[in-house]
């Protein structure tokens, strides 16, 4: 049966009708409805549905015509009411995009014309063409994407070098520029000391610490991990390294390093010693036996920190800074429960932890790096969760505990285990709560080991600062009742883990000598481009991954997202056929 | 190439297109200006050549409505006999200077708008827009429809051309398409501030003509009623603008897009009158009830010489009025359209000025390069046709040019070019 509701005089569009003649099909009890303006046009088309009546046939163009086949005579109402309610609500709610989205290096640079930055998250294989085209529009590259080749790497820092701009990475996880963290990065105060590093969790705890201290980060410039290699020579560090002598807010220089090339070390260390400015270096593995010049070397991550601060302060830079207390009561361990399990989501955690380990066990301060273990030995194991090995396929252990679960799991049946140690990373890019995710696995590891009548021990680091997105104190707090134990620092925790095995590391306690300086003068002049780099606020073009914008966006950088595809959607044929016709 | 980069070559198609002076001067039998018509039955039809058995059907529905209009045949059931048989031969409307809505189907004495381009002296013509509902364009072929069509063919084309002969020099229609982007058309989907301007200029002189006073309401009414009236004139002008732009023989810009319902068909400017075809996509979009994505045709129609010449789906920001046509969304939706579109463009045409989108150009000149390099394909707003002969329009929406056009010719320029 047919029922026809008119609407005199309610004008709307055909489009808008036409959505509403959908929402209210949807309706149960209808056979059929159509919604339309009244006109003879459309007199034809409710004809043709079958839905014509002689109250429509009556009614005029800017008449709003309802008509619906149904048996139930009281949904006259309720699609009257639904149709009232639609028209009433028809204004969109769409959440706005505070930023713009573009496809193209053209658009990109339209969009924001005095972009400085280009952070580059797109798959290995095309970041280095990516980087090619920001060097070419005169940005820096902030180069988060892997897998680049050794001989990529070489000419788009030769080639940066030349044009006075900056090729931070490949594979630079963290960066911080005037207060903007990058990619996965920390919220850390603003501050007089600069960090020059590698990449990843190194650059992320000295900041941190550095924060929890007091004292602020200027720039927290990432290299990437080869940059101190061979056949690259630490371009990029020196270049940061110089960027930051010139940088007037710079007090400190603080550079951070796993164990470089040995010429290239020595080159970084002679272009150290010609600064103005008190430097700490810490090169992971080295353990130092002085402080020479105004270059102080440091152990550990923690010490780095520590120095720096120190050094800002005007304070006197003490021999050494792991006078702590590290003692565990009630260790309860059982006769062959020996062995530290260290479950790192950072790499340069995982390595400092390998260094102080084997130096307890009098192996040197030893790191490999086979099959994701940075050290086994009789039993104690150091992962890197974060390497290849395990993230094929799979998100980074620091944004899914799955891969960590399953290991803490494995850790506590296995009988020798006396420790487990964890990093908690927290900041940009990082899971929103680690700590509620693993504690289920820590407990059952914990539970499971006590029903086998043994005590295993859970010692944690939080690595992050109170104005991370997720909670420090949080975190800290959660663990903790959990029975885990948390420390301040890696280096900390790290000692903890062996004091329970009843081992420790003994340090060097280091004299300051003068000396150090070399008849080598070293050009410290940096461009215009650099100066502008460590001088102004990064505004930066985000191409790749959608994610890393939060940081910029929480801290009001100007951006702009390019939502990169790969060239012709990677047909390699058409790719070709476009780059000859220029 | 006679440039020295393919940006140099694009640039003075470009130019071309912005320099464009498009005015409408007359309206006459196709006949009149196209002699293929003249040379026994033929027929004109939308996008790249296309035979009689490959047509869907609206195009065949449109076909036969045109065989009983033109008096060859008395039944619907004669003139598919007579089209099945080969006794009539299609042309592709592109090949004469013009341009057809829908099937496009075009014949001897169906009145066309003529805009002649008075820098370059070329003509493009398109026949006059004949309402909504049942329509030739969408396949219809009732007896009202050819009615209709000579009605328009009697009184509503010949009262337009004597009004035109009054005025100056004709109609300004850069003026008009100028004027009507700020009031809200897109000049694909929404034409309406456009049909109205139309009206404005052109009824002072239709007042002044010597006819019977029925006649002269009856076309005031007419062009009162039909809300996309313009969108036959903005068709003829985006085919005189491109077509004068095509003389350049180099570069990469798109110069047309059309469709036949089987085909999706580009030119680009260094490849001349060559055709690059894939097959079309069909339109999503909103349906009238009854219907649904299942009986919409595949995409056809010559009307995508707008998307062409920078309007229709690539303003999309300009008509706020049909933004939902993109998808759930409003106005943001239909922002985010607009700047989609200007990654696959070389520029942005001053001329056409958009207030919804701070004043900036309409976007101009797709450059096919761009198109495959970013996979970005050109939007087009269009109507949706039942896909059988006869049932006319079901709904309206989007649908997009497939890349596989611009890839082809690409690399037949490449080849051309002697670069691979």
């Amino acid at each position: 049966m047919l029922h026809t509701i008119i609407k005199k005089n309610s004008y709307q569009d055909s489009i808008n009708l036409m959505l509403l003649t959908n929402s209210v099909s949807t309706m149960e009890g209808l056979n059929k409805v159509q919604i339309m303006m009244a006109t003879p046009a459309n007199k034809d088309i409710f004809k043709d549905a079958g839905l014509h009546t002689d109250e429509l046939e009556a009614a005029e163009s800017n008449d709003m015509a309802i008509v619906m086949d149904t048996e139930d005579d009281s949904m006259v109402d309720k699609v009257l009411e639904k149709v009232d309610q639609y028209l009433k609500d028809q204004s969109i709610s769409n959440k706005k995009q505070g930023f713009e989205t573009v496809r193209t290096w053209d658009k990109a640079v339209d969009a924001l014309p005095n972009a400085n930055v280009a952070m580059i998250s797109v798959p290995g294989q095309y970041a280095a063409d990516e980087a090619d085209k920001a060097l070419d529009r005169g940005l820096h590259v902030f180069m988060f994407s892997d897998n680049v080749s050794v001989e990529d790497e070489l000419r788009l820092k030769k080639k940066a070098h030349e044009k006075g701009l900056l090729v931070m990475g490949p594979d630079c996880g963290t960066g911080i520029l005037d207060g903007v963290p990058f990619a996965f990065a920390n919220v850390v105060s603003k501050g007089r000391i600069g960090l020059v590093g590698a990449s990843g969790t190194g650059i992320q705890e000295v900041s941190t610490i550095i924060d929890r201290l007091g004292e602020g980060v200027s720039h927290a410039i990432g290299t990437g991990g080869r940059d101190l290699k061979d056949p690259i020579g630490a371009i990029t560090m020196m270049d940061g390294i110089r960027a930051l002598e010139n940088h007037s807010q710079t007090e400190i220089i603080t550079i951070i390093s796993k164990p470089p090339a040995e010429h290239v070390r020595n080159e970084v260390m002679e272009l150290l010693q010609s600064l103005s400015k008190p430097v700490v270096a810490v090169f992971l593995g080295e353990k130092p036996e002085e402080y020479v010049g105004n270059v102080y070397q440091a152990y550990t991550l923690a010490e780095t920190a520590h120095i720096a601060v120190d050094l800002a302060r005007g304070n006197d830079v003490k021999p050494d800074y792991n006078s702590g207390d590290f003692t565990v009561e009630n260790k309860n361990l059982k006769e062959g429960q020996k062995t530290l399990k260290g479950l790192y989501s950072g790499g340069t955690l995982a390595s400092e932890a390998a260094v102080l380990i084997s130096d307890a066990l009098g192996l040197g301060t030893h790191i490999k790096n086979e099959e994701g273990y940075v050290l086994k030995h009789e039993g104690h194991e150091i992962v890197d969760l974060g390497d290849d090995k395990y993230t094929q396929g799979k998100p980074h252990p620091m944004i899914d505990p799955e891969t960590r679960s399953k290991f803490i799991e494995e850790a506590g049946a296995d009988k020798s285990t006396a420790v487990i140690l964890l990093d908690f990373v927290l900041g940009y890019g990082s899971h929103d709560d680690m700590a509620s995710a693993l504690l289920p696995s820590i407990k059952k590891a914990v539970s499971s080991a006590k029903e086998d009548g043994r005590t295993l021990h859970v010692v944690a680091t939080v690595c992050g600062t109170k104005n991370d997105p997720q909670s420090y104190d949080g975190h800290v707090k959660e663990l903790r009742k959990a029975g885990v134990i948390v420390k301040e620092t890696n280096n900390e925790a790290v000692r903890t883990a062996l004091n329970i095995v009843g081992l420790s590391v003994e340090d060097n306690e280091k004299k300051h000598v003068e000396g150090g300086k070399s008849d080598k003068k070293f050009d410290l002049s940096v461009s215009e481009e650099l100066t502008n780099l460590v001088t102004e606020r990064p505004r930066v073009i985000n191409v790749g991954l959608k994610g890393f914008t939060e940081a910029l966006e929480d801290t009001g950088t100007q951006f702009v997202q390019y939502d990169w595809r790969p060239v012709a959607g990677g047909n390699a044929r058409m790719a070709k056929i476009l780059s000859l016709l220029k | 190439m006679n440039y020295k980069s393919m940006d140099e070559a694009n640039k003075a198609v470009i130019d071309k297109i912005t320099g464009s002076a498009p005015f409408l001067v007359d309206v006459v039998p196709a006949k009149e200006k196209i002699k293929e018509l003249n040379d026994g039955k033929v027929l004109l039809h939308a996008g790249p050549p296309i035979k009689w058995d490959d047509m869907t059907g609206p195009m065949q529905g449109s076909c036969i409505g045109a065989s009983i209009y033109e008096g060859w045949a008395s039944s619907e059931e004669e003139a598919e006999k007579q089209l099945a048989a080969g006794e009539v031969k299609f042309i592709p409307c592109h090949h004469v200077n013009a341009v057809g809505p829908m099937g496009g189907i075009t014949s001897a004495n169906m009145p066309v708008f003529v805009v002649e381009n008075r820098t370059d002296g070329n003509e493009a013509y398109c026949i006059m827009n004949e309402g909504i509902g049942k329509v030739l364009r969408f396949g219809a072929n009732s007896k009202e429809v050819i009615d209709r069509l000579k009605w328009m063919q009697d009184i509503l084309g010949p009262t337009i051309a004597k009004a035109l002969k009054l005025t100056e020099d004709g109609l300004n229609l850069n003026v008009i398409i100028a004027k009507a982007i700020t009031m809200g058309d897109e000049f694909h989907q929404r034409n309406i501030a456009a049909s109205l301007i139309f009206l404005k200029e052109i009824s002072p002189y239709i007042v002044q003509l010597d006819m019977d006073e029925k006649d002269r309401k009856d076309v005031i009414q007419f062009l009162a009623d039909t809300d996309q009236f313009f969108l036959n004139i903005a068709m003829a002008t985006g085919k005189a603008v491109m077509d004068a732009a095509r003389q350049i023989q180099d570069g990469t810009v798109v110069t047309a897009m059309c469709r036949n319902g089987k085909d999706f068909g580009i030119r680009i400017s260094g490849m001349g009158d060559e055709w690059f075809t894939a097959p079309v996509n069909t339109p999503q979009g909103l349906f009238f009830t009854g219907f649904s994505q299942e009986d919409a045709n595949p995409d056809i129609g010559d009307s995508a010489i707008t998307e062409t010449f920078g309007v229709g789906g690539m303003a999309m920001i300009a008509a706020p009025g049909v933004t939902r046509f993109v998808g759930a969304g409003g106005f943001d939706d239909a922002l985010a359209t607009s700047n989609e579109m200007t990654e696959i463009c070389i520029s942005q045409n001053s001329n056409f000025t958009i207030p919804t989108w701070d004043f900036q150009g309409a976007c101009l000149g797709i450059d096919a390069r761009k198109v495959v390099e970013t996979g970005i394909e050109p939007i087009i707003n269009t109507g949706i046709a039942n896909k059988k002969a006869g049932m006319g329009q079901v709904g309206a929406g989007t649908v997009r040019a497939p890349k596989e056009c611009f890839e082809k010719a690409l690399e037949a320029y490449a080849v051309k070019l002697g670069l691979i």
